[in-house]
This record gives structure tokens, sequence and C-alpha cells, in this order.
């Protein structure tokens, strides 16, 4: 891992600001902060917006609430200038896109400036149960399998970093969302004081003196990642679950012996088994079945039997 | 929820601008007006205008949650009939339930001004729907107001309430998502509550029968009259001149949009979409070669700018479904040929995961629906959190209408003859607000049908508001519970139990016998929501990995702190749990074949 070596420098490390920022003045600054409902995308916007408004510029902050709270995917747009129209940035001029979490960072890829735009990502990972669907034997989660260096060639200036697991480090892992702050806090123009009187207004009390460690180690993180060769700052490459060989698999009913007792239905995981007219256990759907066993196991007469075949052709299996 | 923190509120006292959302600067208009009295029932996206009113003192204005929105509409209505200022907010379909009052309070018009925020939500980010609340004000006959950023959202509920009491009239003030959830900068005031006028007895106007009502409909008519005059020269509706070749008219969000692609256009901003200043629009279109109108939904001023005789362009271009976006509107001029295309350079983009919003890790209504998929039922389903049950893995539910309508879903499927037995869930929230009615009508019918009341002991999907079942009010006080139980059996229900949400086993076992029973039978989950009004963790669970056979029972629970691990037992991922967001609630255990799901400490140690 190439976790960035606390620093206590960065406090006055005012040098190498990209210079995003300074066309805030003309043209609206745009930036973009996404994740999944829970993780405090508003908490970083709000503070980032109220530090914009202090400093005298025109600041709107457009987010939605409601369905997206609950694990959804959650985005927040804070456009500051001095004068700024529509609330949300137009695809395409987002300056920065600050993702705190991997999957999201990529969805919203696309409303990144292309020549300029700056990508802060933390690589954690949250998967979706949607991402869980397929549970036949040998299909793949569904996860983005785009890695940090593939989404860097990509971008005008990428980061990856592993938010998370420096939050940890510091003892509480809901500190990621403010060392992705220390990071963003590299690419505008307010200081480092000013940032660090912004977050102390907005997290809780509690946790203010963890939250401002977690500032400052994501702001230093970033000035040694900018100042190294890109690739020094590799990032762990997520490992995926992968897929093993296909099999097919075959159930086995022997009728005779079902006594209609319906305990295997109940306790299919897939929902594929049914009583028929006769109310003889049948299989409904085999393309559902991914022969977990469990009607094998609790069918108290033997009456269920799961075969598994090594397959070639079974659709899903391929990849 | 805080409109700011309190010392971000402190530091800019001196200006006094502060960043607001839409829904806090209409809560701040609405205080600084002298409104007395506020009742709202939640609704996203307009649910923290009555939130943040209740911070201000309970000396200045009365806050509540009612049951519902026809409940909210008829207390401000009220209030308005005793002569105070008086507000009620809901979201768009809230003014379907309210529209009965609605409709009859447009004739009554108003002693103390009356106020009805609605927000509407194009593009359906939380809805059933994504109808055009202007119309209502069409319908009735009722001025509706559009602001197009917080700093107008305040404005334009302090003169809501003046045009309210100038023109004997309810006024409608028309938020959208996009402005209810934006914070921006807004110049506050001080209150200055008008004096209080009293209950003014006035049975022809107060009193609707056929005979007043007749006479009533002829004043809201020259009521109409009297609004366009005066918005022929209110500052509201504002000209900002800009080369004659095209005009745009447009107002509320969609305003911002336009000035972002067209800065310097000459354009025709409406403070009020409805009614609309006649002379003035038509003054503006002779001004123009080709008029444009950039309106989201339905097209409700462009058809009356063509009706005064006008030819305006506006829904060929702009779409009538879904939120705008500037992306949009510049999109729509361009195809107008007003605006040169531009070079879109495609950007890399990977393909998108997919993520819905899901059930929290340990909600309640996750074993509810466990129990309601084995109970092989018809499922008539209703609006809340629960409503997401109805996506994979628990696809547990097979409809759902709008708030309140499964019981009278679930009795009109057994009559038209469903041979599977028939359940209705509805949420405590949902129960109160209109479920109670239907409940009772499946008793008098003689319906033969299953009630589950998913009790979470909040109003959860909206954010955590209290109810009548919670205990509390709106401010906090205490308050009598209903008594659920209490309630089922005197509308005549004779089977009536409560289940601990967390026991599996008793779930399924209480819902067969609710089944089973002939006639109407009322389960009630009990368990409060993980999220609201606390936040609950117990110590996490995990998976022990040597054990897990990869079975997927507990994956069909759609738990998301329950995700694939990196190993495979006969080609099926095992599953993981992630601890953080794991609650303890022991149900993926209650699933588990093989007993591999136990308390993190002991399967690390
Ligand atoms: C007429 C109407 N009013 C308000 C809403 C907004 N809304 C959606 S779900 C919901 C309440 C759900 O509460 P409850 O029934 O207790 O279910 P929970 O979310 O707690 O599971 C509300 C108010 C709506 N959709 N329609
Ligand atoms: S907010 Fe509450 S009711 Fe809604 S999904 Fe989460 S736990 Fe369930
Ligand atoms: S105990 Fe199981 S079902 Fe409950 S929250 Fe934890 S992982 Fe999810």
């Amino acid at each position: 891992m190439s976790g960035p070596k606390t620093s206590r420098s960065s406090l006055e490390g005012e040098k190498n600001r990209p210079a995003a920022a300074a066309a805030a003045a003309r043209e609206p600054m745009n930036v973009l902060i996404v994740g999944v409902g829970g993780q405090g995308v508003i908490m970083v916007s709000k503070a980032l917006a109220w530090l914009a408004q202090s400093k005298g510029f025109e600041v709107k902050q457009s987010e939605v609430h409601g369905m997206a709270k609950r694990g959804g995917s959650v985005f927040s747009h804070v456009r500051f200038g001095a004068q700024v129209f529509s609330p949300t940035i137009p695809q395409g001029e987002a300056d920065i896109l600050v993702a705190l979490e991997w999957a999201e960072g990529l969805r919203w890829l696309p409303y990144l400036k292309a020549e300029s735009g700056i990508f802060i990502c933390d690589t954690k990972r949250i998967v979706p149960p949607f991402a869980c669907l397929n549970r036949r034997p040998g299909a793949p989660l569904r996860y983005s399998r785009e890695t940090p260096a593939e989404v860097k060639a990509h971008v005008a200036e990428g980061y990856a970093v592993d938010a998370t697991a420096m939050a940890e480090r510091l003892g509480n892992e809901r500190a990621a969302n403010v060392v992705l702050i220390g990071a963003l806090s590299s690419a505008l123009e307010f200081s480092a004081a000013e940032w660090e009187k912004a977050i102390s207004a907005f997290v809780p009390k509690k946790t203010v003196a963890v939250n401002l460690e977690a500032f400052r180690l994501g702001r230093a993180w970033i000035d040694e990642a900018r100042t190294e060769s890109p690739q020094a700052e590799a990032s762990p490459e997520p490992r995926l679950p992968g897929a093993e060989a296909p099999v097919q698999v075959r159930l086995e009913i022997t009728r005779a012996w079902c006594k209609s007792c319906d305990i295997c239905v109940k306790v299919c995981p897939e929902r594929c088994l049914r009583l028929d007219a006769e109310r003889i256990a049948e299989l409904t759907d085999p393309a559902k079945c991914t022969g977990c066993r469990l009607c094998e196991f609790l069918c108290p007469d033997f009456a269920i039997r799961v075969h598994r075949e090594a397959s070639p052709e079974r659709d899903g299996a391929r990849a | 929820m805080r409109a700011v923190p309190q010392q971000a509120e402190e530091s800019q006292a001196r200006q006094d601008v502060r960043p607001l959302t839409g829904n806090e600067a209409i809560a701040r208009g609405a205080w600084e007006a002298g409104v007395r009295v506020a009742a709202a029932y939640p609704g996203t996206p307009s649910t923290e205008i009555l939130e943040s009113l209740a911070e201000y003192p309970a000396e200045d204005v009365h806050a509540q949650w009612s049951t519902n929105e026809k409940v909210a509409l008829d207390v401000a209505i009220g209030a308005s009939f005793a002569g105070a200022r008086a507000l009620a907010a809901m979201k768009h379909v809230g003014l379907n339930v309210a529209a009965d009052a609605f409709m009859s309070q447009a004739y009554i018009g108003a002693n103390g001004g009356l106020v009805l925020a609605v927000c509407d939500d194009p593009g359906i980010h939380s809805s059933q729907n994504e109808q055009d609340s202007r119309i209502f004000g069409q319908l009735a006959g009722v001025p509706v107001l559009e602001p197009s950023d917080a700093q107008e959202a305040l404005d334009l509920t302090r003169l809501a309430f003046e045009i309210s009491e100038r023109f004997d009239t309810m006024v409608i003030v028309r938020g959208t998502t996009r402005l209810s959830h934006t914070r921006s900068p807004v110049a506050v005031g001080e209150r200055s509550a008008p004096p209080a006028r009293g209950f003014v007895e006035d049975p022809g106007k107060n009193v609707m029968i056929p005979a007043h009502a007749r006479r009533r409909h002829v004043a809201v008519v020259e009521r109409e009259a009297k609004l366009k005059a005066y918005l022929e020269t209110a500052p509201i509706n504002r000209w900002e001149t800009g080369a004659a070749n095209f005009g745009v008219i447009t107002a509320g969000t969609c305003y911002p949009y336009v000035r972002e692609v067209l800065p310097n256009a000459s354009v025709l901003k409406l403070g009020a979409s409805w009614p609309l200043p006649e002379a003035l629009i038509k003054r503006y279109c002779e001004s123009v070669e080709r008029l444009f109108v950039v309106e989201e939904l339905e097209p409700v001023i462009e058809r009356e700018v063509r009706a005064l005789g006008f030819r305006a362009e506006g829904k060929e271009f702009f779409p009538r479904v879904g939120e705008f976006s500037p992306e949009i509107v510049r999109a729509g001029f361009e195809k107008a040929g007003v605006l040169a295309p531009r070079a879109h350079k495609r950007a890399w983009t990977p393909e998108p995961l997919a993520r819905p919003p899901v059930l929290c890790a340990g909600c309640p209504h996750t074993s509810s629906f466990m129990a309601v998929r084995a109970s092989g039922a018809r499922v008539a389903g209703d609006i809340g959190c629960y409503t997401l049950a109805c996506l994979d893995p628990l696809r547990g539910l097979d409809t759902t209408v709008s708030m309140g309508s499964s019981i009278g879903n679930a009795i009109g499927i057994w009559r038209g003859g469903e041979t599977r037995p028939v359940l209705a869930t509805i949420g405590d929230s949902t129960f109160l607000h209109a479920g109670i009615p239907g409940l009772i009508d499946a008793v008098y019918n003689q319906a033969n049908i299953t009630v589950l009341i998913l009790d979470n002991h909040v109003t959860a999907m909206t954010g955590g508001q209290d109810h009548p079942g919670t205990g509390k009010t709106l401010r906090g006080e205490e308050s009598p519970r209903v008594d659920y139980e209490a309630l089922a059996r005197a509308v005549g229900v004779k089977w009536v139990r409560t289940v601990d949400s967390y026991d599996l086993a008793a779930m399924y076992q209480n819902l067969r016998e609710a089944i089973a029973h002939r006639g109407v039978s009322v389960l009630i989950s009990n368990r409060p929501c993980v999220l609201d009004p606390v936040k609950i963790k117990g110590p996490a669970l995990a998976v022990d990995n040597e054990q897990c056979n990869a079975c997927q029972s507990c994956m069909n629970l759609g738990c998301p702190a329950l995700t694939w691990g990196d190993d495979t037992f006969e080609a099926r991922h095992k599953v993981k749990i992630d601890g953080s967001l794991c609650i303890g609630c022991t149900l993926c255990a209650q699933v588990c074949s093989v007993d591999c799901i136990k308390p993190a400490a002991k399967v690390n140690s």
C-alpha cells in the first residue's frame, strides 16, 4: 500500500495549487461531489459552499434528497463565482469531481471538463445488493472493473486515494469524507485555516479533532501525490471476486418419495420450486437454480438430489 | 434540520445574508410575514418547510404535522377564518388529497392571509408522478407565484400573504425539487406581523351552500380580472431587454437555466405563472421576432400565449416530461436554430453500476416482506420505504397506487376474483394518512383480506417525521399515541395481533394465521426504523467463511451490509458482512442454513 506519510507541513503548503480556482472570479467554479447515501456527500458540499460564500462568492449548492438516501447514489453540485445562474453543473463542465466511492466516481466522469477537470476519488467500494443478483455458479460480481490506472489515463488530472483506510487508521472510518476535503482543498484557493474553520462548523462537535487530522492527512497526501510522478502513488487495486469454471446444475426429483410438505418450496433462495398439480415438488425455472443444495439438505425424504456437471455452453458463465 | 450551523449563522449576521435552501427561504418568508399557524404533512421535496418553521419561536408560530394534507389545509383555512396569517405546505400529490378543501376555499377567499406552498417534483426524484400544480391554480382561479431561487422564495412568500389579504384569495407558492433543495444566498429581513383581524362573521362568504357558492363563483371570476390587472405592472413580472430577433418567456426554476445558456437574450420572466398579464405579454410578443416559452412539465404559459393569438414555440423544443437542466435547455435552443450546436466531445464513460435505493441494513420491513413473500399472497402495496421491497431480491409487492390505496385495492383485488390470499401492506404513517377509511370499508363490506401494518414508529421515507402514532409533535412535545390494535378492534376487526418484526419465525407464523382467518385480519409488525428518530447500531455480525456454503439464503434479504466475499463454494460466491453497515438485527443469522452467521467477536476469535 502506498498510504501517504502523515505530514504536518501541509498547513503552509500554499504553493502548487492548480490554477483552476483562479478563474472562479469570471466563470463559476464547478465542484461535483458524489457518493452513496450515508457517506456524507452533503456535509462535504455544505462545508465548501459555506466557505465559498464566506469569501464573498455567490454560491449555489444543489442536491436531491429523498429516495437517494437509502443507499442510492447521491450527488451534490456546488457552483460559486461572481454570478451563478443554473444550480446544476452542465455535463462536461465540472472543474473538480470528488467521489466518496469508486463506482460513483466513474458514473459521473462525463461531467468532468475533458481538458482540465480534476478527479479525486476514494477507492472505497460499496457493493450494492444489486451487484450480487446473478447467483448462478460462475457468475461474476457486477461491480465496475475499471482500475485506478485506467481511469487516470482518461482524465486530465486524477487521484485515487484510499481515504477510508486513512480514516480507519485515525480511528474513525467516518472521517473518510474529510480526508477527501483535504485532497479537494489543495485544488482550490482557500487557505487551510479557513477550511479547518468550515470543517469544525459542520462535523459533529465530538469529532472535530479527528476530522481536522483527517483533513491535514488528505491535504498532505495530495500535495505529495502532485509533486511525485503520477505512477508513484498507485493505490491498491481493488480485487474483485472472480468466477470459477462453469457447471451445469441438474435437479433429480423422485416423485414417489415426495410427500408434499413444501419445505423445499419455502427454503429455495431462488424461488424456483413449487408443488405441481399433483402437489409434487417441481422445478419451475431450471435457469434460476444455482445448485445450492438447500432443498437436498432439508428434504426429510431424500426426494431431491442435486447434480453438478461441467458445462461449456451454459450462458453467463463465460465471463 | 438546521438551516446553517449556529456558528455559521453568527458570523454572517452582520450582513444578514444566509445560505438557505428554497424550503428554508419559504419558511423564513412566512415567518417574516407574520405567519401564525402552519400545518403540513411531510412529502419530498416540501418536508423541510415545516421543519424549519418549527425552529422559529413557538410564541410566533404554531407549526404542526397534520395527519394528511387535507387536514393540514383545513387547519390553515381555519386559522385564516380566525384572522391569522396561515400556511399549509405539501408536495404536489398532497394537493390531490387536499383538493376538495382547496377548490371550495377558492370560492371563500381569505380573511387572514392564506398561503399554500406546493412543491412539484419534475423528474420524479421521489414521487409517484410528476403532475404540474400550476394547473390547480388555473382550475381554482387561485394565483400561482413561482420563485426561481431561494431569495425569490423568501420574497414571493412574503408577497403572497399580502396578495392574499388584498385580493381575498388563497395564494399558491409553487416550487420544484430543484428550488426546494438548492442552497443559495438570501438576504433576510425582520418579522413584521400585521395585527390579528379576528373572525369575520359572513355566512354568505364562509358557508358554501349552493345559493352562496353561486355568488362566490362570480366573485372568483371578478377576482381573477383584478389580479390580472395588478400583475400587469407588478415588479415580479420582469422584462429583461435584449436583442429583438427572439425572446423567451419563462418562470420559476427554468429562468436560471435560460440565463445560463442565453446570458444576454431578451427574457420576460414571470413571477406569477397564473393568472397572466395579457397586455404585458402582448407588448412583449410584439417586441420580438420569434417567441419561445421555456417551462417544465405542462405548456401552461405556452397555451395562454397562443390563446392570445401569438405564435409561441415551446414544447416542440423543450420536453413535456422530466426535469430541465442547462443541457436540456441548450439542446432545445440548438434544435430551434437559435444557438449554434456545440461540438460534442464524447467523454470516456464506463458502464455505470446500477445502484437503486434499498432498504437499510436491519430495516424492520425486511422481515415483513420475507414473510409476505413466503405467504404466497397477492400483495397490494402502499407508499413508504417499504415500497422498495418491490425490487429484487425481496420482490414482495404487486401494486402501488397512492398513499393509503393498498387496503381499498386489496378489497377490489379480492372482489375481482383473485384466487390467492390477498394482502395489503401499509406503513404506520400511511395508515393514519388515508388507510383508516379503507380498513373500515373492508370490515363494513366483509372483505376477506389481511392488512399488514408496518409499524416502524416514524414517517421514514421522508426523513423521519413524527405522526400521531409516535407520541410526539413536530416541536417534540409529548402527545397521545394512536393504539392501532384498539383502533382496528373499534372498527370491527376480529383478528388483531402485534408481532416483533425481528422474530422471523413469529412473523411467518402469525402472517400465516392472519391469512387463514376468514374476514378482515390485521397484523401489526412492530420495530423502530433503524435510521430515525435515533440511529440504531448494535454489535455487527460476521460470516464464518469456513462454514459458509454460499447457499444465498441470506442474500434474499437484500441487506446492503451483505455482499459477496472473495471466496467461492461450488462456484457460488461466499458471503461477507460489512461490519460498518451491519446493525446486528440477526435476520440473516435467522435464515442461514448452516448457522455460520454469528456475532463478529465470536467468529473472529
Ligand atoms: C399524497 C402524498 N403525500 C405524501 C407523500 C410522501 N410520502 C411518501 S412515503 C410517505 C410516508 C411513509 O411513511 P410510512 O407509511 O410510515 O412508511 P415508512 O416510510 O416509515 O416505511 C410519505 C409522506 C406521498 N407520496 N403522497
Ligand atoms: S429508513 Fe427506516 S424504514 Fe426506511 S429503509 Fe431504513 S430502516 Fe427501513
Ligand atoms: S444482522 Fe444480517 S441482516 Fe441484519 S443488518 Fe447485519 S448483515 Fe444485515
